[in-house]
């Protein structure tokens, strides 16, 4: 995973490694944490150009950045899902509180 | 060796957690000869993880123990069983139950179950407490009509 920061628009950009599961998880959550809160981003994106795989950890992993980035008065976007991050996303609900946004 | 199954193949493994992305990959291998889409092969893949990843986090908790992967196809169907000897599952119906979860400390989304029952056709849990969990799926794999059609759809219009 790599991850940067748009110091002008206040963005922390995570780009997730290919698959997603609760090893992954377990490996970025922390370092995930301790950018949002070194940063305090006004907007946390994560990027899933890369992501061909993910399951529900995935969506535990989000919604946990998203209270977290909520807390310190950001919010959480999505974007470049493909195909099967998509349908997992849009199936637990959290499409309806997280944005999916366009970005290069 | 009398077998009501086209094929058939049984791997064990220890409950650890990079073994998930293992068991996914070894099943979608398996099912490869069915010539399934893109999309079944996700679906079942996905529901593979999170079954595994069950036994791993709530079967096991922090223990090593061996999880049994059998995977079987008759016709155009797929049979998957995901066995673990963790401390079983208090209730079932809960346990299914979208969000629930009993480990939400450790981010878990409560999606496991809803997730396998809504990408595959039948999932079936049998659990005694103390002594282990076993997960049944089953998937009726499609593609070949989709791919025919598509091949007659070609052919037409070549004529």
């Amino acid at each position: 995973m790599n991850s940067f920061y748009k110091k002008e628009d206040k963005q922390l950009i995570f780009r997730l490694d290919e698959e997603i599961d609760e090893c992954e998880v377990q490996k970025i959550r922390r370092r995930l944490d301790n950018e949002i809160e070194r940063y305090m981003p006004k907007e946390v994106i994560f990027d899933f150009s890369k992501v061909s795989f993910m399951d529900s950890a995935g969506i535990g992993l989000i919604i946990g950045r998203y209270k977290l980035a909520n807390m310190l008065g950001g919010k959480v976007q999505v974007t470049n899902m493909q195909e099967p991050v998509k349908k997992i996303f849009d199936m637990s609900g959290i499409s309806k509180i997280i944005e999916e946004v366009q970005y290069e | 060796m009398n077998n009501i199954y086209d094929n058939e193949m049984k791997i064990e493994f220890l409950s650890k957690s990079n073994n998930e992305a293992f068991a996914r990959i070894a099943v979608a291998a398996f099912i490869a000869q069915l010539d399934p889409t893109l999309e079944e092969i996700a679906d079942i893949k996905t529901a593979v993880s999170e079954a595994v990843t069950n036994s791993i986090i709530h079967g096991y908790e922090e223990r090593i123990g061996i999880i049994k992967l059998i995977c079987k196809i008759r016709n155009k169907e797929v049979f998957i069983e995901i066995s673990d000897s963790g401390k079983g599952i208090e209730n079932i119906e809960m346990a299914k139950q979208p969000l629930f979860t009993t480990k939400a400390n450790l981010e878990r989304s409560g999606m496991g179950f809803t997730i396998m029952e809504s990408f595959m056709d039948d999932v079936e849990v049998e659990s005694v407490l103390g002594l282990g969990t076993k997960v049944t799926m089953k998937r009726k794999i499609k593609s070949n009509s989709q791919n025919e059609e598509f091949a007659i759809a070609t052919i037409r219009r070549e004529e």
